[in-house]
């Protein structure tokens, strides 16, 4: 996005995040990360276990309060923003392990997901998630927790987006998914993209990664040690040796 | 109908019910903390004490009217329980648990060495104005209001907050303003029974309302069905009437009061009514006594 500032056009990216420090107690599990996101990008951030990411989408979403350094969404500084508050200002997330409500039933998680809207379109909204997932339509009035794990991680991912985001943060879509499943949400992924969300992804599937987004970093215990595009990236000797089991 | 009146105008079935009714608007407060919220709540009895001896307290020193000390009960024991809330409901599960249990003690305590509340010996004398017809009353409105909260939009996010607390704030619900909120509103009914239970028995003794109080209000919550009014109903019927019906068997009362909650636990765990939707038993009920030709239109 395009903005003035000090009288000349300066790009700013939808999402900013600068020298980003974390920790747990005194465990360190950010070192000072920085990162960016531009409007209708997929970017993917990959590492592995402990390696941060999950912390980072955290800090994000204000679940994880920053020690150092700055989160711009929008050109704003998100550090103080409380999780609730969030949402309302464009970021939605897929959190990891899906976290759907279970004894609620698919219909209400869905509202849920409009729950700071106050505009009248939130049925139209349940449409087009229903014309883009049909099984939760079918199974609309079951509860959450009777869906297979497929379903229920299209209903996370429905759920995110009722609040109609700009920038949609998705920890692990594949996590515990069959091999075909994860083909199927990862298209899905892509699919939401092209009708205008940004997404920054956060995966262990390096692979799938690789494959559907624009750009990566890559993340070892807190810090940032290679980025760049995905088919840069996927030729490096270092990244196929690490995170792609080549050789 | 001649046995129903017969049972209104015994004086000992009209006691027994009245008491049940109050313990009913308690139960449900709680239901509302446990069953849907999701929070623990040991010491909703202390909630019942605070309403209980703020109204009697204003009944005997101030001589206004019982329904306005009824009323101020019930809004003091919620101001106490926003008190309570701000700093507890930052903790979840267990902690929260022994925390209200500690203010339950505290509260006790405190009434037992207040010169105003008449210390362990109590407070006797408080005019008799609790009748059954009030507290039928007070039930209806209560379930009526506990309906209207959780079929809201409020409601709707107490359950998400009971479900998954931190995907409920990243659907942008503000957990802990709604958990004290929800708290409150408890606290607020427990007060009201409190002030009922106070001008109804008369006499009230900080030990009415110790932890063993806490525990049978959450007996009748979780025996009936965790977040299910109509469950509520049912087990605080169930509970607070069974010692009653078991006195002919004299000693062997509480042995066979506590038999029966382990039953409860080992073939319903989740409550009589847990899990069970009144609205959708009715329609399948209907749907199975209505001739087929009828039905076969709605699939």
């Amino acid at each position: 996005m395009k903005r003035i500032s000090a009288g000349r056009w300066v790009e700013i990216a939808l999402l900013e995040v600068d020298g980003l420090n974390v920790s747990y107690g005194g465990i360190k599990a950010l070192r000072g990360i920085s990162f960016k996101v531009e409007e209708g990008e997929i970017v993917a951030l990959i590492g592995a276990n402990g390696a941060g990411k999950s912390t980072t989408l955290r800090t994000l979403s204000g679940l994880v309060r920053a020690h150092g350094g700055t989160v711009k969404f929008n050109g704003v500084v998100m550090n103080k923003v409380p999780p609730f508050r969030v949402v309302e200002m464009g970021i939605s997330q897929v959190p990891e392990g899906r976290r759907v409500f279970t004894r609620l039933t698919v219909m209400e998680n869905l509202e849920m997901g409009a729950y700071t809207r106050k505009d009248g379109g939130v049925k139209e909204t349940v449409r087009e998630i229903f014309k883009r997932f049909p099984r939760l339509e079918e199974r609309k009035n079951q509860l959450a927790g009777t869906l297979s794990g497929g379903e229920q991680q299209m209903l996370a991912i429905g759920r995110a987006l009722m609040s109609r985001p700009r920038l949609l943060l998705m920890d692990e879509p594949s996590m515990g998914l069959a091999p075909m499943l994860v083909n199927e949400i990862f298209s899905i992924i892509k699919e939401i993209n092209r009708s205008g969300t940004t997404i920054l992804l956060v995966e262990q599937n390096a692979k799938m990664a690789l494959s559907v987004s624009r750009r990566l970093y890559v993340l070892e215990t807190g810090e940032i040690v290679a980025s760049g595009e995905a088919s840069d990236l996927a030729g490096d000797e270092l990244i196929r040796k690490a995170y792609l089991g080549m050789h | 109908m001649e046995f129903l009146l017969d049972i209104i105008n015994n004086p000992y079935y009209e006691q027994v019910l009245t008491m049940m009714g109050i313990y009913l608007i308690a139960a449900l407060g709680l239901n509302l903390i446990t069953g849907y919220t999701g929070q623990f709540s040991f010491g909703h009895a202390a909630f019942m004490s605070i309403g209980a001896y703020s109204s009697a307290l204003m009944t005997l020193k101030m001589h206004t009217p019982f329904l306005v000390n009824l009323l101020a009960g019930g809004l003091i024991a919620a101001f106490c329980g926003i008190l309570l809330a701000f700093p507890s409901m930052r903790l979840t599960g267990d902690y929260l648990g022994i925390t209200t249990l500690g203010f339950g003690e505290i509260v006790r305590v405190l009434f037992i060495n207040m010169e105003i509340t008449g210390g362990a010996i109590g407070l006797a004398g408080i005019p008799k104005e609790t009748d059954f017809v009030t507290v039928f009353v007070l039930v209806i409105l209560s379930v009526w209001g506990l309906y209207r909260i959780v079929n809201s939009r409020f409601g709707r996010a107490l359950a998400a907050i009971r479900e998954d607390e931190i995907a409920a704030e990243t659907m942008g619900v503000n957990a802990l303003m709604y958990k004290v909120e929800s708290f409150s509103i408890g606290c607020f009914l427990a007060g009201i029974s409190g002030g009922l239970y106070a001008h109804s028995l008369q006499y009230i003794n900080p030990s009415d309302f110790g932890f063993a109080k806490s525990f049978e209000l959450l007996n009748f919550v979780v025996i009936g069905g965790l977040g299910s009014i109509p469950g509520t109903v049912l087990g605080t019927a169930v509970l607070s009437l069974a010692p009653e019906f078991l006195r002919f068997v004299k000693e062997y009362r509480m042995l066979i009061y506590g038999a029966l909650m382990v039953a409860m636990m080992v073939f319903r765990p989740n409550g009589i009514l847990g899990g069970v939707n009144l609205g959708d038993l009715f329609r399948r009920l209907k749907r199975r006594t209505k001739p087929p030709a009828a039905a076969s239109g709605g699939a």
